[in-house]
Formats: C-alpha cells, sequence, structure tokens
C-alpha cells in the first residue's frame, strides 16, 4: 500500500504523539494564559500600533501632504507598503490552499497560522489606500451602490477599481476558508471548556458534534474553497500589478508584471511565515509540531521563488534593452546605475544572492541562520516595490521635472504601525485561538510511522 | 417517543473503520459514526452518498458572475454611458477582473452556505453530546435497534472483536443525534 511508502519519510511530527496528546499541546496554551514571553512581544507590537494610530490620526487631519511626495513622484512609499502586505499574505493561501490540492501532508502544521497571517497582512495592506484617499470616511465610494449623484457609478474599467474587488474577495473568502477550518478546533476547545468561555465558544463552534456526515460535507466544502482560493491567490496580486503594468510608465508597462508580482509574493510571503513559525515554534514550545522537515519544506520553497523572482529581474532588462525603447532602457541603466542604485542593490541582494545559501541542507538546518535569511528576504521584498514603484517615477520624460524622494517621519511610522497592527493581532491569535489545526493534525500523524495495522 | 440506540465506543480509527465494515457486512449500517477528525475511507465504509455541494458551489458562481458582468454592462453602455474616443462602450476585457472576482465571492458563499444548511449547523446551536470526548480521542459508531431482528449479542461481539472500548445502551428521541 502506498501508505508503507511513507515510512521511508522521518514522520511528519515528532514525539510519537496520541491524538489526545494533540489536543492537549494546542489546546493548552489557549487555556492556561500567558506568559511573560508573549507579553514581552505583545507590549512592543502594541507600542508600535499606537504609534501607527497617532501617525494616521495626524495625516488624516492635517491631510496627505504630510508626506514626502511631489510632482514627479505621485506614488511612493504607501503603495509601496500596500504592495509589500498584500504580498505577505499570498503565502498563507499558498500553504493552505494550493499545497492542500497538491496534497503536501506538512502543511498542516503550518496552514492555520499561515491563514490567520493572510488575513492580518491583509488588513495591514488595506490600511494604506484607506488613508491614500485623503477623505478615508469617503472610502464607501469605492462601491457601487445606488446614489443622489446621477447615479454615477464607479468606473469598472479602471485597475484601481478592481483592485477594491480584488482585495475584498480575497480577505473574505481567507476569512471563510479561515473559519470553516477553525470549526471542529473550535468544537474541540469548547468540549474542555467550562463557564462562559465554553458559552462563547459553542456560539461559534455552531454546533459541531463530530458527526461523520458532516464531516463528510465539510471535506468537500474545504476542498471547493481550495480550488477556489487558489485561482483567486493568482489572480489578487495579478490585479495589483495591473495598477502598473496597464500604464504607459516605462519600468511599469510590461507583461511580465502578473506572473512576477505572484512569484515575488509567494516570495516574501513564505518568508514572513519562517518568520512568524520561527518565533511561535520556541515561544509557544511547538518543536514536535514544526519540525525541521516543515522549516526544510519552506527554506526551499523560497529557494525556488528566488529563483523565480531573480529570473523575472534578469527578463526584465533583457526586455528593456532588446526593445530598443530607449525610454525603457533608460527606466532600467537608471535604476540599477542611477542615485536609488542602493535601492536596487539591496534588493537584488537580499532576494536573489542570499537565499541561495539555502541550496545548502546545513544551513537549512540552522534555525538562526535561516531565521536571518527570512528577515533579509522581507527587507528585500519590501526594496522591490519600493524600487518598482519610485525608481521608475522620479526621472521621468522631462528632465526638468525629475525629482528625487525622501519618506517623512509620518510615513515612516505609520509602516512601523501597521507592522504594530499585523504582530498585534498575531499575538492575540495565538493567546485565544488553536495555533495549529487540531483535527487535521490528527489525521496526519500516522504519517512516516511504521503502522502494523495497515496493508 | 424514545428509541433505543447502541454506541459503540472506539479510540482508533482503524479500528473503528473495521467495525464499521463488519456491521454492515451483517446487515446493521451505523445511523452515524462521531469522530474527532476526518477519517478517510469511513465514508464509503458507511455507504455515505456523495455531497451535492459542489452543484450549490458552481450555481451561485456563475449566477454572480453572470450577474455582475451584466451589472457592469448596464452600469457602462445603458445607465450612463460615457464614449471615450470612441471606444466600446461595452469593453468585455476590461470587465473580466471583477466579473471573476465576484464569481469566486458568490461560488465560496453558495458552498459554505449549502454545508451549513445540509448540516443544519448555525451559530449558537446546543451540540449533540454522543461522548464528551468524541472531539479529543474518541470514535462513536451509533446503532439504532430497529426492531426484534436486532441482535444484541451479535452486534456486541462485532463491536468487541474490534476492539471496542466500550459499548453502551441509551433511549433517544428519533432525530435527537443530528
Amino acid at each position: 500500500m502506498s501508505d508503507s511508502l511513507l515510512t521511508l519519510r522521518p514522520p511528519l511530527i515528532g514525539g510519537r504523539k496520541t491524538p489526545g496528546d494533540v489536543t492537549t499541546d494546542v489546546a493548552g496554551p489557549t487555556e492556561r494564559g500567558v506568559t511573560w514571553k508573549w507579553w514581552a512581544a505583545f507590549l512592543p507590537a502594541l507600542a508600535m500600533l499606537g504609534l501607527g494610530f497617532v501617525a494616521i490620526g495626524y495625516q488624516v487631519m492635517t491631510g496627505i501632504g504630510t508626506w514626502g511626495l511631489n510632482r514627479t513622484v505621485g506614488w511612493a512609499f504607501d503603495i509601496t507598503n500596500f504592495v509589500f502586505w498584500v504580498g505577505i499574505g499570498h503565502a498563507g493561501t499558498l500553504i493552505s490552499a494550493v499545497l492542500f490540492l497538491l496534497r503536501q501532508k506538512w502543511r498542516t502544521s503550518v496552514n492555520r497560522s499561515a491563514e490567520a497571517m493572510t488575513l492580518f497582512a491583509v488588513m495591514c495592506a488595506g490600511i494604506f489606500p484607506l488613508i491614500h484617499m485623503g477623505r478615508p470616511w469617503l472610502a464607501f465610494w469605492v462601491l457601487p451602490y445606488p446614489n443622489t449623484r446621477g447615479s454615477l457609478w464607479v468606473n469598472f474599467r479602471s485597475p484601481l477599481l478592481w483592485d477594491v474587488f480584488a482585495i475584498s474577495v480575497y480577505f473574505i473568502v481567507s476569512a471563510v476558508f479561515w473559519y470553516i477550518g477553525l470549526i471542529p478546533d473550535l468544537a474541540t476547545l469548547r468540549d474542555r471548556a467550562s463557564g462562559l468561555r465554553r458559552k462563547l465558544l459553542a456560539f461559534f463552534a455552531i454546533g459541531w458534534n463530530g458527526s461523520m456526515r458532516t464531516w463528510a460535507r465539510y471535506e468537500m466544502v474545504y476542498l471547493l474553497l481550495a480550488g477556489l482560493a487558489t485561482p483567486l491567490v493568482l489572480s489578487v496580486h495579478s490585479i495589483v500589478s495591473f495598477d502598473f503594468a496597464t500604464s504607459v510608465i516605462p519600468g511599469w508597462h510590461t507583461t511580465i508584471f502578473p506572473p512576477y508580482f505572484v512569484a515575488g509574493a509567494i516570495f516574501s510571503g513564505m518568508a514572513m511565515v519562517l518568520t512568524l513559525m520561527l518565533i511561535a515554534r520556541s515561544v509557544m514550545g511547538l518543536e514536535h509540531y514544526l519540525t525541521h522537515r516543515h522549516i526544510d519544506a519552506m527554506c526551499k520553497l523560497i529557494l525556488a521563488t528566488s529563483g523565480m523572482v531573480g529570473l523575472a529581474y534578469l527578463t526584465e532588462i533583457f526586455t528593456a534593452f532588446y526593445s530598443g525603447n530607449p525610454y525603457e532602457q533608460f527606466a532600467f541603466a537608471n535604476r540599477a546605475l542611477g542615485p536609488m542604485a542602493w535601492a536596487y542593490w539591496i534588493m537584488v541582494s537580499c532576494n536573489v544572492l542570499i537565499p541561495q545559501i539555502f541550496w545548502f541542507r546545513a544551513m537549512r538546518r540552522n534555525l538562526m541562520v535561516v531565521f536571518i535569511i527570512a528577515i533579509f528576504v522581507n527587507i528585500g521584498m519590501w526594496f522591490e516595490r519600493f524600487v518598482i514603484i519610485v525608481t521608475s517615477l522620479h526621472r521621468d520624460f522631462l528632465p526638468s521635472a525629475w525629482s528625487s524622494y525622501t519618506p517623512t517621519p509620518i510615513e515612516v511610522a505609520t509602516l512601523i504601525g501597521s507592522f504594530g497592527l499585523f504582530f498585534t493581532l498575531f499575538l492575540i491569535f495565538c493567546r485565544f485561538l488553536p495555533m495549529i489545526a487540531i483535527a487535521e493534525i490528527k489525521g496526519v500523524l500516522h504519517v512516516g510511522r511504521e503502522e502494523a495495522h495497515h496493508g | 417517543m424514545a428509541e433505543r440506540y447502541m454506541l459503540a465506543v472506539f479510540d482508533d480509527e482503524h479500528s473503528t473503520i473495521a467495525a464499521v465494515n463488519d456491521l454492515v457486512a451483517s446487515g446493521y449500517r451505523p445511523v452515524d459514526v462521531y469522530t474527532p477528525y476526518a477519517v478517510h475511507g469511513l465514508d464509503r465504509a458507511m455507504g455515505l452518498s456523495r455531497t451535492k455541494i459542489a452543484m450549490a458551489c458552481a450555481i451561485a458562481g456563475f449566477l454572480g458572475a453572470g450577474a455582475k458582468l451584466f451589472f457592469q454592462y448596464w452600469v457602462a453602455a445603458v445607465d450612463w454611458p460615457v464614449n471615450v474616443g470612441g471606444k466600446p462602450l461595452f469593453s468585455l476585457p476590461a470587465f473580466v477582473p471583477v466579473t471573476f472576482e465576484v464569481g469566486v465571492l458568490l461560488a465560496a458563499f453558495g458552498a459554505v452556505l449549502a454545508f451549513v444548511w445540509t448540516s443544519r449547523l448555525y451559530p449558537g446551536k446546543e451540540h449533540f453530546v454522543i461522548h464528551p470526548r468524541v472531539t479529543d480521542d474518541r470514535f462513536v459508531v451509533l446503532l439504532e435497534e430497529k426492531d426484534a431482528s436486532f441482535e444484541h449479542e451479535r452486534v456486541r461481539a462485532l463491536c468487541m472483536k474490534n476492539n471496542a472500548i466500550e459499548i453502551e445502551e441509551r433511549p433517544m428521541r428519533p432525530g435527537a443525534y443530528e
């Protein structure tokens, strides 16, 4: 039988855990209350969030003139942050949906927290276009609703509107997928709890009783949602890239953008998943569930997507020179050699050169090295968006209009605030909800173990 | 009116599947089986029919996408036509992304609503407790003692042969387990 072949691989879950152990290990931290380590992470995150609130409050009251934008560079820091955060979210969907369809069983240890990461990252992303509107209280104008102005409808031909739909649908579908996955685990928690906690959990567990008839339908709905989330995630970053690709700006107007953005998104998101997992693994004591095998698999995904991103960089340069279009050629020469070359070379080093270390197995097993490289990739991918956006704009067709761009402290504080929001939400999630899909882990406990029953 | 039911409790998925196979072969089809996780192969052993949720998902998705495409056509070509350099009012390629996104959204809603509807789940529902540890590490096979043809000793023996750790008879209102 196929299962006997799996014994050739190392077990997915270490420590010879039984289903009962899984319940205790995962549900335990949500019941015991928090440790000092949790507070040590939560309080700085909350402080960052507070800083972000102050900065956002100030710029909403004063106006976005508080940013470092000028007539030439009309898009910079906040669009960079928007694309960065949307991209981070994509690894969560890759793990939860794409790897599910590909029957990659190792994903069960990471999918719950990766999906949570997706939700929080999309929330962070949403902040930036909202502020950029200048009058965020009129944000509902992006929705097509009958109004007293005509009705004046939204422009369905605009990529910015496509973005509104793509990001909202992505958020809603990810949230639904995440919640559906949580229901059996909420029932597990409910059956261990008492008092108000039990009542709350019972409300959200929607009467789950473990019936196999329900399980059979549940498996189907999970498969369908995974099947829907997979094209959705590809569409979301493609549409984000249309914001640029459908314009006529040299450096933006290229057909490579959709696949290039999607690969970059998965690359950056995987690095963020690794960053969070390595922290959570030690803080929450989940070493048996997030083994070297999981980290190794994610490192290989980073290596593969790093290669794709590197290929995209080379293709862009080649296309620019092969096109014979002097504006296109100038845009790329200016990126690599112009006044913002430092940003370009940070991008290339962090995204293409440094991840090559993952070719070595010993490096993939060294958690400190993995953590540091993941941080570098995060930085590199933030710079990728910055390079694409700012270097394409700051030297446009008319040399007299050339300009530069420096972020103001308000913009930096907003970025820090978005990280604060991300980590605050993630830590609250770790505290109150099962970080690991309990029911799914129980189903893969046998993988890689010798089982006398099989055959 | 209460009916009598028999519960067999197991602590392992393989014993559960084996027991269900034996019971079905002897003509005792379980009313339901309760498990802490989705046990693969158990649905087949129980003889469950394939769910039609995928159909609901597809219908909702296509209806949603169709409605959204029509809405975009109506907005751009009927209700407020704007002539942009003589370009076509119904510019189909530009309407594809939003049509796709709305189709996916409605398909997801369709699948989830069909799931909670057919499974009779809703927020705040009081759940049926077959066994306090069924969401932890116990597997429970529920059998209905329909009439005199239910041979208690035979069923009991079939369960014990497959390592049942506990067997209980419980009077319940029919359908209480749903």
